[in-house]
């Protein structure tokens, strides 16, 4: 471990915008992309069970 | 032998894949969780300090295992829209439409962190040299695809179509891969080749193996879960989905 104080390490020697630029927007990224693959999962899940109950109660009604 | 050609093909169907990819979609992610970590201590805490370029080198922690992911995950992603357009089954579209996104994601931060990295060593955010410029066209090739896709409303045709548009666009790969070589580029040569011992610190070679493993695992995670979805939307009409939301 070289980094003598905590701001010394955010400092990065002078390339603090350039290095945490970098690590923040792939951080950013990929934090995101995740999260939106999963909400789309999540959503044609509702919708598909949603189809489901629409059907069954249509089932039913017909039965009565 | 039989047995394991049934094996198989039995998971090259939707309707097998979608759970085994849930089951398989945690490990990924905590493998990706435990490169991660690993990666991060040595490119902040191991990673002695670059000669020439101080504390400002340490983008090539992600910069590097960014640019791989985008070029290795185009050959996957042409590999199976290839394979869609050859033998016509039906998964590989949906695992080419999956990666399409995550792809064009890393070729994205390959270039922002390119750019931040130019600006501190070359004094330049872009130049017009022959491997950014290519990256570039890896860019657009992922959004050119995804475009095509998304304006086809069958699903068969928009494969097809992106099918031939991801296999032109292979002829990008080697191009961006040897450009430092053939042409003479302000940016530097190849980090670590097969044929030659890595021209780098140790320790700072084994971060970013480790980042890059860490991209590798998050790629397969994401996609999954992206094939899922595409699993779901496209086969929403068929009798196994109504059994597989219990």
């Amino acid at each position: 471990m070289h980094w003598n104080s905590v701001a010394e390490f955010f400092a990065m020697g002078g390339y603090a915008l350039y290095v945490w630029g970098s690590f923040g927007a792939c951080a950013l990224l990929m934090i995101a992309e995740p999260l939106l693959a999963r909400r789309r999962l999540s959503e044609v899940r509702r919708s598909l069970i949603r189809e489901r109950l629409a059907d069954e109660l249509e089932l039913q009604q017909k039965s009565q | 032998m039989r047995q394991s050609v049934i094996h198989w093909f039995r998971f090259a169907s939707p309707q097998s894949f979608y759970p085994l990819a849930g089951r398989m979609i945690p490990w990924f992610w905590a493998a990706t969780a435990a490169f991660g970590i690993a990666g991060l201590w040595i490119s902040f805490f191991v990673a002695p300090t670059d000669a020439q370029q101080g504390e400002g080198y340490r983008i090539i922690f992600i910069h590097v295992p960014a640019s791989w992911m985008s070029m290795f995950l185009y050959l996957v992603m042409a590999f199976w829209a290839g394979l869609g357009l050859a033998l016509n089954t039906r998964l590989s579209g949906m695992m080419a439409q999956a990666l399409a996104p995550t792809g064009a994601l890393m070729a994205a931060l390959s270039l922002w962190t390119g750019a931040l990295w130019g600006k501190p060593m070359w004094g330049a955010w872009w130049v017009w040299d022959a491997r950014l410029t290519s990256e570039l066209l890896l860019l657009f090739l992922y959004l050119g695809f995804m475009a095509l896709q998304a304006a086809i409303d069958d699903p068969r045709r928009a494969d097809k179509a992106g099918a031939i548009l991801a296999l032109v666009g292979v002829v990008n790969i080697p191009i961006i891969y040897f450009s430092v070589k053939w042409w003479n580029t302000l940016h530097q040569g190849s980090t670590i080749n097969l044929t030659k011992a890595p021209s780098m610190a140790q320790t700072m070679l084994w971060g970013m193996l480790l980042m890059a493993l860490c991209f590798w695992m998050y790629s397969i995670a994401v996609a999954l879960t992206r094939v899922r979805a595409i699993i779901l939307e496209r086969e929403r009409h068929t009798e196994w989905v109504k059994h597989a939301l219990e």
